[in-house]
């Protein structure tokens, strides 16, 4: 009932926020968002810190850029290849990475995306370090225009929810449950007789899906896909939004995703720009140090503590 | 021009010593990942941003305090170690109890800060160093041309893994070090201040990438973003090497420097990518690393 409620308040959020910010920030919170969920559903509810998901939000980016400049594909079939194009990648890596437990998932997980970044810096089709520029948006089914950014922002808007409803789907699903399971205790899991690789693996595929999925749009709303997000330092900044939102809660993601793109958007233009990593290092430490379960399980121990 | 088999013999060892180079480096700071990994079970982030200190350091100390090369060699490993001692005492320990992903992503927040500190500081677009007095110029030899400070590079870091090695291996000290970890509660009832290795071992690890960096100062340009670059590659060779394995790290550093040496003469556009497709290979085969137990 309660997730319902705030459900509800998501949606109404949603519909009005292009009437009171511009645009085109939310649709980067949403995107962000997107991708720190996809990110959430591993590292909050399967316990896997992977440190190369850029591999995939870069993936979807560059797939989506090459369809729609190259084969004049309507948005949703480009949005469509890019997810596509990062659910196998996801695929792939994800069978690699699942046999190893902990810091060396993270590991194995940044070094594979690592391989992507260069494949990307060096392919014929990227454009190398400007990255693909002047992606067009196109029309939405051949009949809604893109470039308006209000259409562009209600399109953006329905991907977030279809993301953010699977994310929950799964977690509350009971497949959600056993990876929950996974989480508390692996060992037992594996002598309940489940095959745990099997289901990290599948956990891994439909993150990297949504993660390719947030790329791909992303790549049309900026009409850019550049290196920046296939980049190491990406993975480490959805682990920031997520630390900070708060891993393993529903709306944690969201809220740390808001939190580091306003950050980021009011450093970048002043002089303050040089202190973009200084604060956005400061956060992590202190994050760790004395905030682990990040703003919304934060409250949630408040709201726990002092209203029930 | 000196040829085998239709191969330039000059530009094979001129890139086989460019990576050789490389791999010291690489094997200088995956020894110190392996040591903290292996002993204290935390992945040390901030690796790659210490070494860049390291070679800062080395520049300022340099053109502020005009202490030199030789001295830098001794006291900015130190320095910089100390840095790590009070990093471990004060934001390391308050978390140890915690899950290790805790401590990787600590690091990470550290390696940022500093890193956007030395951007602020001196922007990004690099210092140089130059090389000293003492080791200018080179030898010929009959296949190709050996620079001295290249020599003195391949030595010294070579040299100071295998100590290391010897030191953890096969020393009393060494075995006080892996008895500690292994379990610290009997360590402590037979009097031994297992806090203290912890930190020490930590201070110690951090200490050679400070070395690597004063190494590195004269031969690549001093800037902020050294590190990072870096330390990726150095994570891909840990992984290859077989996390916390003391040997494994040395052997695999210099071997991938190597690796991406001949890379580099026989394919050039792979070379950046190189080691981290033998890094996918060993994992499908030996998903431990070469030099790993497995789990």
């Amino acid at each position: 009932m309660k997730i319902s409620k705030s459900a509800i308040a998501l949606v109404v959020l949603g519909l009005i926020a292009p009437f009171i910010l511009y645009p085109v920030f939310v649709m980067k919170v949403l995107c962000f968002a997107l991708f720190a969920c996809a990110f959430n559903l591993l590292l909050g509810y399967v316990g896997l810190l992977s440190f190369g998901h850029a591999a995939f939000l870069g993936t979807g980016g560059y797939v989506t850029g090459y369809m729609m400049m190259q084969t004049g594909l309507t948005p949703e079939l480009g949005i469509l290849c890019g997810t596509a194009a990062a659910t196998a990648l996801g695929a792939l890596y994800g069978k690699l990475a699942v046999k190893r437990e902990g810091i060396y998932f993270a590991m194995v997980t940044l070094a594979l995306s690592q391989l992507a970044f260069f494949v990307y810096l060096q392919a014929p089709f990227t454009g190398g370090e400007d990255g693909m520029q002047g992606v067009p948006r196109g029309e939405l089914f051949g009949l809604i225009d893109l470039s308006d950014n209000m259409n562009m922002y209600y399109f953006v808007f329905a991907i977030f929810l279809f993301g953010f409803w699977l994310v929950n789907r799964t977690v509350h699903s009971p497949f959600g449950q056993i990876l929950k399971a996974i989480r508390e205790n692996e060992p037992r899991a594996v002598s309940l007789g489940y095959n745990v690789n099997d289901y990290k693996w599948a956990a891994f595929v439909i993150s990297s899906g949504l993660a390719g999925l947030a790329g791909s749009t992303k790549t049309l709303v900026f009409q850019l896909a550049s290196l920046t997000d296939a980049h190491w330092h990406m993975s480490g900044e959805v682990v920031l939004m997520t630390l900070l939102g708060g891993m393993g809660t529903i709306f944690g993601p969201l809220v740390g995703a808001g939190a580091v793109v306003t950050i980021q958007n009011y450093l970048s233009g002043g002089e303050l720009g040089n202190y973009i990593h200084i604060i956005m290092g400061l956060i992590f430490v202190i994050c760790v140090l004395a905030f682990r379960s990040g703003i919304v399980g934060e409250f949630q121990k408040f709201m726990k503590k002092n209203f029930s | 021009m000196a040829t085998f088999l239709g191969i330039n013999l000059f530009g094979l060892f001129g890139q086989l010593l460019v990576g050789l180079i490389n791999g010291s480096f690489y094997a200088l700071l995956s020894l110190g990942l392996a040591i903290i990994f292996g002993l204290l079970k935390i992945i040390n982030f901030a690796q790659g941003a210490l070494y860049m200190l390291g070679a800062f350091f080395a520049w300022m100390a340099l053109n502020y305090m005009g202490i030199n090369y030789w001295a830098a060699l001794i006291f900015v490993p130190l320095a910089v170690g100390l840095i790590g001692i009070l990093m471990e005492r004060f934001l390391l320990r308050p978390i140890a109890n915690e899950d290790h992903l805790y401590s990787l992503l600590l690091t990470f927040g550290l390696a940022l800060m500093l890193q956007g500190t030395f951007t602020h500081l001196f922007g990004s677009s690099g210092l140089s160093y130059s090389i000293p007095e003492e080791l200018k110029g080179g030898n010929r030899l009959p296949f190709m041309y050996l620079p001295n400070y290249r020599a003195w590079i391949i030595v010294a870091s070579i040299v100071v893994c295998a100590g290391t090695w010897y030191m953890i291996e096969k020393t009393k000290l060494g075995a006080y070090l892996r008895a500690g970890t292994e379990n610290p509660q009997l360590m402590q009832a037979f009097g031994i201040n297992v806090p203290l290795i912890v930190t020490l071992t930590f201070g110690f690890g951090v200490g050679l990438a400070g070395f690597a960096g004063v190494m590195a100062a004269p031969v690549y340009s001093v800037s902020p973003d050294m590190g990072s670059n870096m330390l990726i590659v150095v994570f891909a060779i840990v992984v290859i090497g077989g996390m916390g394995s003391i040997g494994g790290a040395i052997l695999t550093g210099l071997g991938m420097g190597i690796v991406e040496g001949l890379t580099k003469y026989f394919y050039p556009e792979a070379s950046t990518t190189v080691i981290f497709a033998v890094m996918v290979i060993v994992l499908l085969t030996k998903p431990a690393g070469l030099f790993g137990k497995e789990a």
